[in-house]
């Protein structure tokens, strides 16, 4: 369903992605790793179609469409979801009120009538209840005052509310204690779905215990040096990145 | 490469039209430009008035006469020529009218174009409208039933042929005559306008509201609008605004005076959105409006304000608190796109003790403009434990846009209380991608944050404003982020 070939990507002068190829079937769990700086962030940027960054090479297909044809808003109304690992807050803004209006927005561009107010709050009330968000997380101002744990959990209740094809998690685990953790999982695990595909982005080993992946990715350098099954997890978190790193630098000198 | 080029939807949507440049093609009894004590002399006989009248206005135009207009604002416009302006214009088909019905089906068609099919608005909300066109009141609903509770809702004009006590006691008491060149020149021509009179202990059931609309080309408006509110009494008046598309600029030069006695309340909203001018600052409204109320004891007035319009603004809706407990408030929004220039804000003068004041006030800038939030909290001597809190937020779009902040503040009393707090910030580029990420069309995503960022203010307005204020927020501002 998505499939990634050769990208190269930069911002300003600096090159970051540097011909990263990656498929996604649908219905898979694919985790990416990698040190800090490898462009793990910058991937779900541009899969999200944000245009500080340039892609100067390459392809990104998703469905068969031509992803990089498309803006932000196309993408989210194709089935792509982004959580952010830095959810903002739009003051003023109820998070219910804005869910409806992002709802609402992306079933008229897919000619589809507007969900009805006792609809929608049906299924408000579901998908809160599958991240534990309190009622009066709701009705606050988008992300306004929530603390870090709520700001992940609010994002995956938006996933469940859009129910996206794709879904993005940008470093979904940062910032979470042990029990945030859990709950965060559990929304993500109870929306796996034979026609729905995760791209899970983490610096971390332990979001993997709960989120289980059928791949897992290694980004470094700005391309994918290695990928394995989900043992490859447990591995580097015992060994670190830097012999697949070293091998492969080996490899190319 | 420009902001412009780099963003298709920016391009297109400051190219947008004005939504409601449109024009009435009804025949117009006009005076031809210019301004002296027979033009004067004219209004007055064209309006039937009493010679007091006729003395009040020609004393203002001599005032007016040795004034100099006032270039202290952060604005910069042409100054009008007042000698080639009209300073009369009524439509011709002045008739008596009983019923809506009768109303010219032009000027209902007007309204319809307006959106205040004013037949809904009686039905369904319970709005009472004096539709002012081109200074000459053409119809009032509702009279009836207010006058059951003797609450008097008429034009100026009306008022000064059937209440002339009330208005000859009460005009220039607020404002008077020779407070600013523009209320001196007001005074002296000003051709209609709404008259409001709350008796003793009334609450007023429904909210009074007035649109204006300036009609004509290169005419004048200048609106006299006078509002009391006797003890105890209760009143929330609406005031909207709408003008046609002109190359040339229009000027507007309103009145208002409000007077609230011993615990009354009076409630007073605006929705400007006249024409703008165009992207490279041609044409639109010179809105230079004096707006001012008296608290007596224990008296409140709340002025909520949304500006989207006008080429330049230069408005400061201010309340004298004289009776000890009284309270002003003032809640703006203040919207400037393109060339657009505002100078607004308000003054709060604390004579009373415990006297209360709160001022919100948030502009936002987008395209070339200049936004400025003017304020003066003023503490008297004899204001024992007055208190005030401000607040004033500003919102860029662009980088080429202006937010600035003249706040004054003089005590004259050791025990006054005065906040002040201030902010300027971005459209954040994270907050509009998220919501892109989320489904929004950019537009909706503006529309939505800036929506967010003037709720308090928003909040103020009466719900069938509310909805008006919203729309028009989102229509000033699309695409406008650079």
């Amino acid at each position: 369903m998505l499939k990634i070939d050769n990208l190269h990507a930069q911002i300003g002068d600096t090159e970051i992605l540097k011909g990263l190829s990656l498929e996604l079937g649908a219905g898979e769990v694919h985790a990416i790793m990698g040190p800090n700086g490898s462009g793990k962030s910058t991937l779900a940027s541009i899969l999200a179609g944000r245009e500080d960054y340039e892609v100067t090479q390459g392809s990104i297909t998703f469905d068969g469409v031509d992803l990089l044809e498309l803006d932000a808003t196309e993408r989210a109304v194709a089935g792509i979801f982004l959580a952010f690992q830095y959810p903002v807050e739009i003051p003023g803004v109820s998070n219910i009120n804005f869910l409806r209006t992002a709802l609402n927005s992306i079933r008229e561009q897919r000619e589809e009538a507007p969900l009805s107010g006792k609809d929608f709050l049906a299924k408000v009330k579901a998908c809160a209840q599958l991240v534990e968000l309190d009622g009066k997380l709701r009705d606050r101002s988008v992300n306004e005052g929530f603390s870090g744990g709520e700001k992940k959990r609010n994002e995956v209740f938006q996933m469940a509310m859009l129910e996206p094809k794709l879904a993005v998690l940008d470093e979904t685990d940062s910032g979470l204690d042990i029990d945030a953790l859990r709950i965060v999982a559990h929304g993500v695990n109870s929306m796996r779905g034979a026609d729905r595909s995760f791209l899970v982005i983490t610096h971390y080993q332990r979001l993997l215990d709960h989120i289980v992946p059928d791949f897992v990715h290694v980004l470094a350098g700005g391309r994918i040096v290695h990928s394995g099954g989900k043992e490859l997890a447990l591995e580097l978190e015992e060994k670190g990145y830097d012999w697949i790193v070293d091998a492969q630098a080996t490899e190319q000198a | 490469m420009s902001a412009a080029e780099e963003n298709p939807l920016l391009d297109e949507f400051t190219r947008k039209e004005y939504e409601f440049g449109f024009t009435t093609d009804i025949d117009a009894d006009k005076l031809p430009p210019g301004l002296n004590e027979g033009v004067i002399r004219l209004i007055s006989s064209k309006k039937n008035e009493p010679e007091w009248m006729l003395q009040w206005r020609l004393d203002a135009f001599r005032v007016w006469q040795s004034m100099k207009e006032p270039d202290w604002a952060h604005v910069n416009y042409e100054k009008p020529d007042y000698q080639a302006i009209s300073y009369y214009s009524a439509p011709k088909s002045k008739v008596p009218l009983g019923s809506l019905d009768e109303v010219d089906p032009e000027l209902r068609a007007t309204m319809d174009k307006l959106g205040i099919s004013m037949e809904e608005q009686k039905r369904l909300s319970g709005v009472a409208v004096d539709f002012v066109m081109d200074s000459v009141s053409v119809a009032t609903s509702f009279k009836d039933k207010l006058a059951e509770l003797g609450i008097i809702f008429c034009s100026m004009s009306e008022a000064i042929q059937e209440h002339p006590e009330l208005v000859r006691k009460h005009i220039g008491s607020v404002v008077p005559v020779k407070d600013n060149f523009f209320s001196a020149l007001n005074s002296a021509v000003f051709t209609d306008g709404s008259f409001c009179y709350i008796p003793k202990g009334a609450k007023c059931p429904m909210e009074l509201s007035t649109y204006f609309r300036i009609n004509e080309a290169g005419t004048g408006q200048f609106e006299r609008t006078l509002l009391i509110a006797e003890e105890g009494s209760y009143v929330s008046y609406l005031e909207g605004c709408t003008a046609p598309q002109r190359d040339e600029n229009q000027l507007h030069a309103a009145v208002v005076e409000l007077v609230a006695k011993d615990d009354a309340e009076i409630k007073y909203s605006t929705v400007q959105n006249w024409y703008p001018g165009d992207a490279e600052g041609k044409g639109g409204v010179f809105n230079f409006v004096t707006k001012r109320g008296i608290c007596e004891t224990r008296a409140k007035i709340s002025w909520t304000q949304v500006e989207t319009g006008s080429a330049v603004t230069w408005k400061y809706p201010s309340c004298i608190l004289k009776g000890d407990g009284s309270i002003g408030e003032f809640y703006s929004v203040a919207v400037t796109n393109n060339a657009q220039q505002a100078d607004t804000g308000t003054k709060m003068i604390h004579l009373g003790a415990n006297t209360h004041s709160t001022i919100i006030s948030k502009g936002i800038s987008a395209g070339n403009s200049q936004n400025s939030y003017r304020g003066l909290v003023q503490i008297g001597p004899r204001a024992r434990n007055a208190r005030n809190f401000s607040q004033c937020d500003s919102l860029l779009m662009t980088d080429t846009s202006g937010a600035h902040t003249f706040p004054y503040i003089e005590t004259k009393n050791p025990t006054a209380h005065v906040e002040h707090e201030a902010t300027t910030s971005r459209i954040g580029e994270d907050q509009i991608f998220y919501c892109l990420q989320r489904g929004l069309t950019e537009e909706q995503a503006i529309g939505l944050i800036v929506n967010g960022y003037a709720k308090e203010v928003l909040n103020k307005l009466p719900m069938e404003f509310a909805v008006e204020a919203r729309k028009l927020l989102t229509i000033s501002l699309e695409g406008s982020v650079g």
